[in-house]
């Protein structure tokens, strides 16, 4: 049963992970545009433009 | 003179030497247009960043500081085929969106929490029963503890503040049993750890706030939303004014640019968006919009311009006033302080039940501890027995009973063309048995339109809208709207007080005065017949057409109208406007019950009167004279079109030219509080059920875990159900609508009359 001092730290661990990721998400402004981001997904990808750097 | 179109206001200079504009965008809707837009955009040189947010409507753009024009967007953005409008972010709509972003925040970390300290919480529930030695339950529980102490003081702050501010304005609300609540959970829960004891609420205590959290999220979503397309629609209302920045140069800048003392111009066809008064410059003004009076009045120098003024003829130059007090804005707006503060006085749903709620329940603790102590338990026991009561009672389901119908309601009203300003409209809305309309631009449609459109040939009326976009006014622009063509006609001569000329296919072509274009014969019999419209008329060559342009009831006003006196509430007009006119819209709608040159006291006076028969009033107005009776109303609503003023003050916004949206919003928000009702009583009754369990001692936390989740699961799918219900009664009203489309096109639209003074020029 010892074994359980490592697997619960390491279990909160991993949801801390994923606390920190949605927390992060939120912050980038992941959530500003629910309707379009669905639609991002299936959007074709932009061809890449070579922009001159001035 | 060619205006500067000036967008300084609205620019934001980052730091990272980039600067920033929000516009909002007309006619978004989908996948395409937001990548033909974002590389439409994207391919003018030193644009960094251009984003849309098809949520919002709107598209974020940022650029190198001083490289470009913004006013480059917005044509860059018309060649696409979208109209666009400069966007300053109304304070409230910040407010809101930080508030949502804090919400969101507490609800992940609660989320977070409740999942852990849950998965902490299955071994030692399953352990009790078999063979868990006491030190390991103990581990389990401080590390609970650890977890959902410090979740619990951040994500359950929405709850402790709010509390916090009602007790110290000496009432109480739902989150007052609520924060007692989670406070003591949690604090038993780490008195019983500290004593090696059995059970622990942590679970329960963060499981609560997450469900809260989640109803409070979803309540807030709904009212950012409609804020959102509130100020989308005010920026596509384009408050501008053309204001003289030199002798004879001219700048077109955003309203908040203006200050007093400013000289502006105002064009024929232009609204106002300023009071003042005229210094140079003869016009005919139309002030419907303020008095609801639809006569045009002669303005010249010294006359008064209020903001919501048409101008209709010649060009004004405008003084803007300094001082607005004493103004009709500023009388109205008196008047519209007053209305809302006798408004306030209302209760919503939740919080009657909240009154009645943390008093019983917090009356049952105690006798729950009061019957223990007398029937032999120990002190501990029975303060134990009556925290797992108020635990068990903690109004999970009753958070989520209105916020979860309230979303699901308002999502379906957004699909009907229904906006909520404010989020207990729907409770109000459903005991509403009178319907109260203005009439100019609510029961009408807020612009003019031809009458005799069926009697000219489609090639000729085509033509004469093209001449028409050339020129400024309105009845001009009627024709042109009804054409539908986009293509004005090259080299256009405006003669003043005339008509527009111009050549098409080898020949002059003309349109305005009968006279101007010989047709007053034409005229006179159109004008015999029907002596209220505003007649045009137009020449090709030798062929002469005149038009008939008038104001007309909405496509669908007397099926809504006779669809609210069906359901048993009855309706009528009360108007600013001039009684032969409203009585004419009376008759043809059946309407009984008419009032006509009604002044903004009035109509309040009217409404307060029919308040004293205790008669739940609606009322349905767009202008700036009908703001004061829309805040004094038990509920409001102002279609799209309406001033600013009327729109901020309705609490319900309908959009498009169809009044059936103002019947459907009624049918929805009392399907709504029936489901509202029922989840009040699904709530109740699981505490009917859970109590006893509780004043028993037998609420376990794993008892107090599966009766909250299950009683706010239930919730949540009752108020599904209104989503169903609700989808067939819009299915119902449409296709109503359609058939009266197909039965209007039969008969033709039911004309209004509008003064005969509204001629041409």
């Amino acid at each position: 049963m010892e074994v359980l001092v490592f697997l619960v730290p390491l279990a909160l661990l991993l949801g801390l992970f994923g606390l920190m990721g949605f927390l992060w998400s939120l912050k980038n402004g992941q959530y500003d545009d629910l309707e379009g981001a669905g639609w991002r997904a299936i959007a074709d990808d932009e061809p890449v433009q070579e922009r001159p750097v001035p | 003179m060619q205006a500067r179109r000036d967008f300084s206001h609205y620019v934001r200079n980052l730091d990272s030497g980039l600067s920033h504009i929000d516009l909002a965008i007309e006619g978004v809707s989908c996948a395409g247009c937001m990548s033909k837009i974002e590389r439409g955009l994207s391919a003018l040189p030193d644009v960094t960043l251009a984003r849309v947010n098809l949520t919002d409507r709107r598209v974020a753009l940022e650029w190198k500081q001083g490289a470009l024009d913004p006013a480059r967007f917005i044509d860059r953005l018309a060649e696409l085929g979208y109209k666009a409008y400069p966007f300053e972010p109304v304070r409230a709509e910040a407010l809101e969106t930080e508030q949502a972003g804090f919400l969101l925040r507490c609800l992940g970390v609660a989320a977070f929490a409740a999942m852990n300290v849950m998965m902490l919480s299955v071994p030692v529930w399953s352990g009790n029963l078999t063979d868990m030695i006491p030190e390991q339950r103990d581990f389990f529980h401080w590390l609970s503890a650890l977890i959902a102490l410090p979740a619990a003081a951040y994500s359950g702050q929405p709850f402790f503040r709010s509390a916090f501010r009602a007790l110290r304005a000496r009432s109480t609300n739902m989150d007052v049993p609520i924060s007692i609540g989670i406070v003591l959970a949690l604090g038993m829960s780490v008195v019983e750890t500290i004593h090696h004891a059995e059970h622990a609420y942590f679970d329960a205590a963060l499981m609560l706030i997450t469900f809260l959290v989640a109803g409070r999220y979803l309540d807030q979503s709904m009212r950012r939303r409609t804020r959102a397309v509130a100020g989308n629609l005010a920026a596509l209302k384009a408050e501008t004014a053309t204001k003289f920045v030199g002798a004879d140069e001219i700048s077109e800048v955003p309203i908040a640019a203006v200050q007093a003392g400013d000289i502006v111009l105002l064009r024929p066809g232009e609204r106002s968006a300023v009071d003042g008064s005229v210094i140079e410059g003869q016009s005919k003004i139309d002030q419907s919009l303020i008095t609801g009076e639809t006569l045009p009045v002669k303005a010249g120098p010294g006359t008064a311009v209020y903001a919501g003024t048409l101008n209709l003829s010649g060009a004004l130059r405008v003084r803007v006033s300094a001082a607005s007090e004493g103004t009709l804005l500023a009388e109205i707006s008196r008047l519209l302080d007053n209305a809302v503060q006798a408004r306030s006085r209302y209760v919503q749903l939740a919080d009657r039940a909240a009154r009645l709620y943390a008093p019983v329940v917090h009356a049952a603790a105690f006798l729950t501890m009061l019957g223990w102590v007398a029937f032999g338990a120990s002190w501990h026991d029975a303060i134990i027995t009556a925290i797992a009561v108020l635990i068990i009672t903690c109004p999970c389901a009753l958070g989520l009973a209105i916020p979860a119908v309230q979303t699901v309601v308002s999502g379906a009203m957004f699909r009907t063309g229904v906006l909520l300003n404010s989020g207990d409209a729907i409770e109000r809305l459903a005991d509403v048995d009178r319907v109260v309309f203005d009439k100019t631009g609510t029961l009408t449609l807020p612009e003019l339109d031809v009458a005799n459109a069926a009697s000219i040939p489609p090639d000729v009326f085509e033509l004469a809208g093209r001449l028409a976009l050339a020129s400024h006014h309105p009845v001009a622009a009627a024709v042109a709207r009804a054409a539908k063509t986009k293509t004005p006609l090259a080299g256009v001569e405006e003669i003043a007080g005339q008509g527009v000329r111009g050549f098409a296919e080898g020949l002059e072509v003309r349109l305005g005065r009968p006279s101007f274009c010989g047709a007053d014969q034409l005229a006179n019999d159109i004008l015999y017949r029907d002596p209220e419209a505003s007649v045009v008329a137009f020449r090709h060559g030798t062929a002469c057409h005149v038009f008939a342009v008038r104001q007309r009831l909405r496509p669908d006003a007397a099926r809504a109208v006779a669809a609210l006196q069906r359901c048993g509430i009855g309706v009528e007009i009360l108007s600013g406007d001039r009684e032969p006119a409203v009585r004419h819209a009376a008759q043809s709608l059946g309407i009984h019950e008419w009032r006509a040159g009604v002044t903004p006291a009035d109509k309040i006076a009217r409404i307060d009167e029919l308040k004293r028969q205790d008669v739940k009033v609606m009322m349905v107005g767009d202008g700036m004279n009908d703001a004061p009776a829309l805040a004094a109303a038990h509920v409001s609503m102002s279609p799209v079109t309406a001033t600013h003023l009327s729109q901020a003050t309705a609490d319900l916004v309908f959009l498009g030219e169809h009044l059936t949206p103002v019947v459907a919003a009624i049918g929805f928000s009392r399907k709504a509080l029936r489901l509202m009702r029922q989840n009040l009583w699904l709530a109740a009754g699981y505490n009917l059920l859970a109590v006893p369990l509780a004043i028993a001692g037998l609420a376990t936390p794993l008892v107090a875990a599966a009766a909250m989740s299950g009683s706010s699961l239930l919730v949540i799918l009752n108020a599904l159900r209104a989503h169903r219900g609700a989808r067939a009664f819009s299915s119902e009203v449409e296709t109503g609508s359609r058939q009266e489309n197909a039965s209007n096109q039969k008969s033709g639209a039911v004309p209004v009359p509008i003064p005969s003074e509204r001629r041409w020029l």
